[in-house]
């Protein structure tokens, strides 16, 4: 592709920037600190610095710059549409941010007196009554810090459970549709993992799970609706078969987005899941997290929450951080997870969404995200080939037998995308079809900015159907940077700047 | 001539006497794409056949790989660490993972000659 | 609603393009009995003002460190954020981000988290450090498990410096993993027999530096002992703002280091999110949890960034992943990165020697007072003795009555050690006036001597 070289290597608004360690100098400051007062090293036990640091120093206006020039090379929900599939990227309400600032929530310390940090405490009850009504489950552990680290809290509360029923069941059953955090999971509990096809159906092969089940199983992990954006709809019988063979039943709730306002949990006989604030209720990913996964307990399974957990007495609400005190309370809690109590800033983003929201306004979103993907499903099947017939959930699945003979892959059609100025789809996840393209356009964008996507949709799938597999190939090009060398990362790995 | 044989796990096993060089085959490189990494065992380990013994990693991708045969490791290939991609252009020959000395020789008369896994490969397409 | 952006025109229309006649149809497959087809019986919601006025009223229930002589650590410190920090926070192309899976649109955050990884792996002193994880603890927990695989080996020794939450959350995660847990008994005067209890069977011993209780000890002699048993060390940081005056664990022979990134960028926030950091060596890289970025080059052969390694993921390696861990604190990392940027390392070195003198300052003021302090070393944070008989959480609840957040109660953590009881660890930073010290060692020694 031919190029026009400018003298600075900046391209008008696309502006290059130099690592760090390239813009800054020694004897810079971007905080003016006062000098410290004179004082002997000699209580720093022998372990005085003998070296300087060596990291270099920017100016304010010059890191102002740096971080706004690397913002300006990331797409972001702000930045345009954003259909990532099972990651559920929408907007990012502000109100949200600007409540976290609240001095009362933002500077607070873990360790106050719990007399002096009971707005605090509200809010991680308030949060944690929301998410009780919303799934219709008596408990919730709150201290998750991520989805993954709910699905192995709610494994090592399930362990607890069986283990004081004296059973040692060794085995957790996972659909091969799962996301790779499911087995990873099981595996941090000590758990075998055995994988669970899908039918032609998409979803939980009945008849495979009936095999399955046994005595050593303690329990099935399962996503609903699942990674192929489709509600397991035999999910009651499945509940049914999994706590007949004395297992349990947990439940991914990475999708909840799709059911929320509409479906409470417990009444499909699900013992945990896991909530991903970041996705259903709306805080921002920040690049990759941080992200909370409070994960919802049935009775069954609360006492054996992990610590901390707030309880409310008659002076007030505080924590219970001890086993031996939880113990008097009647809970037996498998151990801690977290440093403190919880990804406290996350909850009151969350709590703030929610209360603007409502019921009646999560009863809406979760009809605008199914009937997005919905419209979606509908307007593309033409041209793509759809995984499996509609109705789907918050999600729809494509596969690329559309692209067969035409030199296109997955890979080159999202790098197309990327050029169009829409953010790629998920790309081969999950991996039940063939290179899949998985498309989560949430309930947060607009039908003009849907029709503009599949127009563009349409047009690159007539593209690649004409053979200009070439131009696919050479995508994206109007980027910060094209196609990288992964290959060469990982051969050669420069993890650092020297 | 050493003798060569396979698995429908896509391992190779040349036998010299009771020394077996083990690797991965072609058709089995080329579906893991550009190798980028081959974690290999210590010399003196003691394997069981089909014990998990390396691991070969494309860039999105990470295949066990599993002893063909019993034995004890006498030799592993270095330079695999350094080139991982000799396994992309020599996955039968120079990019051999490890050497060891068989415990039950008689193990290497279920595996499959080069007739059999070139129909098995076959079949698989 | 003001997050959505659908008329009902638009629903419409939309429902008769996809070929249903209403919204219900499209759930027809959840069982109609789980279905609720109106809202459920919850509160409404509600315009900014209304939210904006309830939560406000409820953050007004607490109160504020920076409202009240503050002198809290143990394994959180309240540092100044400068402003240019949560501004640039604020920008959507960051905030609103995914996980940079798609290179070419996410330069930045790339860039960024290579950056970060090398600012941590200088100030630990180590050679390669990840994106990050989601805490100290968790980080910590990973060091442990990490350390098994390298050594092939299943004891983990926790020594008594080690935060108390750091030990219960490596107790945790390692349960099921058939490693046997040591923990040691809390340690305030740092006079332990750590190396006693190192042997042939030891993946890694496992130290805080500063300790729990504030002191410092030359973990040098530590990483000999346990490199001649093949036992790893593992160095956790509770407040990384004190390398810039004390050598890093890197240079002493730390095999990993682990730490909570939250001093530097990242508020108190009641705790959470923090950041987990986690460095090690080159060799060990491939056993190491979490993402990581790396250099390459593109098509055009223009340098640029990836995320790299990832076979040693959940996504790709599953069940056998060196960690479940999916998500980092990308955010987090990037306030740890611009803080960092803006002091540089001189600015650091300034920081920390503010911290250490305003401790010292504290330390004056409460031995004039008569009170004991314990930990014959430290950079900002000791531990005091309030006489015998003394319970140090009853005298932090009058201060806390009085307006005055004065430190936190060892009986808090361990509250099954009664010598602790009378134990208080404080911290001092440079947020701290004089008046603030004043007013602390004042009413401290009046509670005490109450």
């Amino acid at each position: 592709m031919s190029e026009i070289v400018t003298l600075s290597g900046h391209r008008g608004l696309a502006l290059e920037e130099p690592l760090l360690f390239e813009v800054g100098e020694p004897g810079r400051t971007g905080v003016d600190l006062p000098e410290p007062p004179p004082f002997d090293r000699d209580r720093l036990g022998g372990c005085a610095r003998r070296a300087p640091v060596g990291l270099p120093c920017l100016s304010e206006p010059q890191a102002v710059r740096h971080y706004t020039r690397l913002s300006q090379k990331n797409y972001g929900i702000d930045s345009g549409f954003y259909p990532l599939g099972s990651c559920t990227m929408k907007h990012n309400p502000r109100l949200s941010e600007k409540m976290a600032r609240l001095p009362g929530f933002a500077d607070i310390h873990p360790l106050q007196p719990p007399q002096t940090a009971q707005g605090a405490l509200a809010a991680i009850e308030a949060l944690a009554d929301w998410l009780k009504g919303l799934t219709g489950m008596p408990a919730v552990a709150m201290s998750p810090a991520a989805g993954a680290h709910g699905e192995w809290c709610g494994l090592m509360a399930i362990r607890a459970c069986l283990e004081d029923r004296g059973q040692a069941r060794r085995r957790v059953l996972v659909p091969d549709s799962a996301h790779g955090t499911n087995p990873a999971s099981a595996a941090m509990c000590g758990y075998g993992v055995e994988s669970i096809p899908a039918n032609a159906d998409g979803r939980v092969d009945l008849d495979r799970l009936k095999a399955a089940l046994g005595s050593d199983v303690a329990c099935l992990m399962l996503t609903n609706p699942n990674t192929c954006g489709l509600f397991e709809r035999d999910i009651v019988e499945i509940a049914r078969l999994v706590h007949e063979a004395g297992a349990f039943f947990y439940c991914d709730g990475a999708n909840f987005n799709a059911i929320v306002g509409r479906v409470r949990i417990a009444d499909l006989g699900i013992d945990a899941m896991h909530i991903n604030l970041h996705k259903t209720f709306s805080t921002p990913h920040g690049g990759g997290g941080p992200g909370a996964g409070p994960t919802v307990l049935s009775a069954e399974l609360a006492p054996y929450a992990p610590l901390p957990f707030v309880v409310r007495d008659e002076t007030g609400l505080r924590l219970v951080e001890h086993a031996a005190e939880a113990a008097r309370l009647g809970a037996k809690p498998f151990g801690r997870i977290k440093g403190f109590h919880g990804q406290f800033g996350v909850f009151v983003r969350a709590l703030a969404y929610i209360m603007s929201m409502g019921s009646d306004g999560l009863h809406q979103a979760s009809a605008d995200a199914v009937l997005n993907a919905n419209y979606l499903l509908a307007r593309l099947s033409a041209d793509l080939s759809a995984s499996f017939p509609g109705p789907c959930m918050h999600e729809c699945l494509f596969d690329d037998r559309f692209l067969k003979d035409t030199g296109v892959t997955t890979l080159d059609f999202a790098k197309a995308l990327i050029d169009e100025g829409f953010h790629p789809m998920t790309m081969y996840f999950p991996l039940v079809v063939h290179g899949a393209l998985l498309m989560e356009p949430t309930e947060t964008e607009s039908r003009e900015t849907l029709d503009q996507f599949i127009a563009v949709i349409q047009g690159l799938a007539a593209k690649a159907r004409a053979g200009q597999a070439e131009d696919f190939r050479q995508a994206p090009r109007f980027t910060p940077r094209r196609r990288l060398d992964e290959t060469l990362a990982a051969r050669n790995p420069v993890l650092r700047w020297r | 001539m050493s003798e060569v044989r396979f698995t429908s796990d896509h391992e190779w096993i040349a036998i010299d006497g009771d020394i077996g060089t083990i690797g991965i085959t072609d058709y089995a490189q080329s579906q893991l794409g550009d190798i980028v990494y081959v974690e290999l065992p210590d010399s003196g380990r003691a394997l069981e056949k089909g014990e998990e013994v390396a691991v070969v990693e494309s860039v999105k991708a990470a295949s066990e790989v599993y002893s063909p045969v019993s034995g004890t490791v006498t030799e592993a290939n270095a330079a695999l660490a350094d080139q991982p991609a000799l396994v992309n252009v020599s996955a039968e020959e120079g990019a051999w993972f490890y050497r060891l000395r068989l415990s039950d020789p008689a193990e290497t008369a279920s595996l499959m000659d080069r007739a059999a896994y070139d129909a098995f490969v076959k079949g698989l397409d | 609603m003001r997050y959505l952006p659908h008329t009902e025109a638009d629903r419409r229309a939309m429902l008769g393009a996809v070929g249903v006649g209403h919204i219900d149809d499209l759930f027809r497959d959840v069982p109609a009995a789980s279905y609720a087809a109106r809202p459920l019986d919850l509160p409404p919601g509600r315009g900014e003002m209304a939210v904006e006025r309830d939560l406000r009223r409820m953050a007004a229930r607490s109160l504020p460190a920076g409202d009240a002589p503050f002198f809290i650590g143990a394994g959180l410190y309240r540092h100044h954020i400068p402003a240019a920090v949560d501004q640039l926070l604020l920008r959507g192309e960051f905030l609103t981000a995914y996980t940079p899976y798609q290179p070419e649109v996410s330069q930045g955050t790339l860039q960024m988290l290579f950056e970060f990884q090398t600012q941590v792996a200088l100030i630990t002193g180590m050679e390669v450090a990840n994106a990050s994880m989601y805490d100290g603890a968790t980080a910590c927990a990973e060091a442990a498990a990490m350390a098994c695989r390298v050594t092939r080996r299943g004891r983990v020794i926790l020594s008594g410096n080690l935060h108390p939450h750091y030990a219960q959350v490596t107790e945790t995660a390692l349960k099921h993993s058939g490693a046997t847990i040591e923990a040691l008994a809390p340690d305030p005067m740092g006079i332990e027999d750590a190396l006693g209890r190192l042997m042939s069977d030891t993946a890694c011993l496992i130290v805080q530096y500063p300790g729990f209780f504030g002191g410092l000890r030359d973990l040098k002699p530590l990483a000999d002992a346990c490199h001649e048993v093949g036992a790893l060390l593992v160095v956790a940081l509770a407040d990384p703002v004190g390398l810039g005056l004390i050598e890093p664990p890197g240079a002493m022979g730390a095999d990993i280091v682990v730490g909570e990134g939250q001093s530097l960028g990242i508020g108190l926030s009641y705790g959470g999110p923090g950041l987990g950091l986690f460095a090690t060596r080159d060799k060990f890289v491939r056993q190491m949890p979490g993402r990581l970025a790396g250099q390459t080059v593109d098509v055009d052969g223009r340098t640029g960034y990836v995320l790299t390694l990832s076979t040693r993921e959940q996504h790709i390696r599953r069940e056998k992943a060196t960690s479940n861990i999916c998500t980092n604190s990308g955010l987090c990392a990037l306030a740890f990165s611009i803080h960092l940027a803006l002091l540089g390392g001189d600015g650091l070195a300034r920081l920390a020697a503010l911290n250490h003198a305003a401790a010292l300052a504290l330390e004056a003021r409460l031995r004039a007072k008569g009170i004991r302090v314990l930990s014959p070393s430290y950079v900002n944070e000791f531990a005091v003795h309030l006489g015998d008989g003394a319970d140090a959480a009853a005298i932090i609840d009058r201060l806390a009555a009085r307006g005055i957040l004065g430190g936190v109660p060892a009986s808090r953590f361990y509250p099954d050690y009664p010598e602790l009881r009378p134990v208080l660890i404080l911290a001092a930073t440079e947020t701290n006036t004089e008046e603030d010290m004043d007013a602390l060692a004042g009413a401290l020694a009046e509670e005490a001597g109450r």
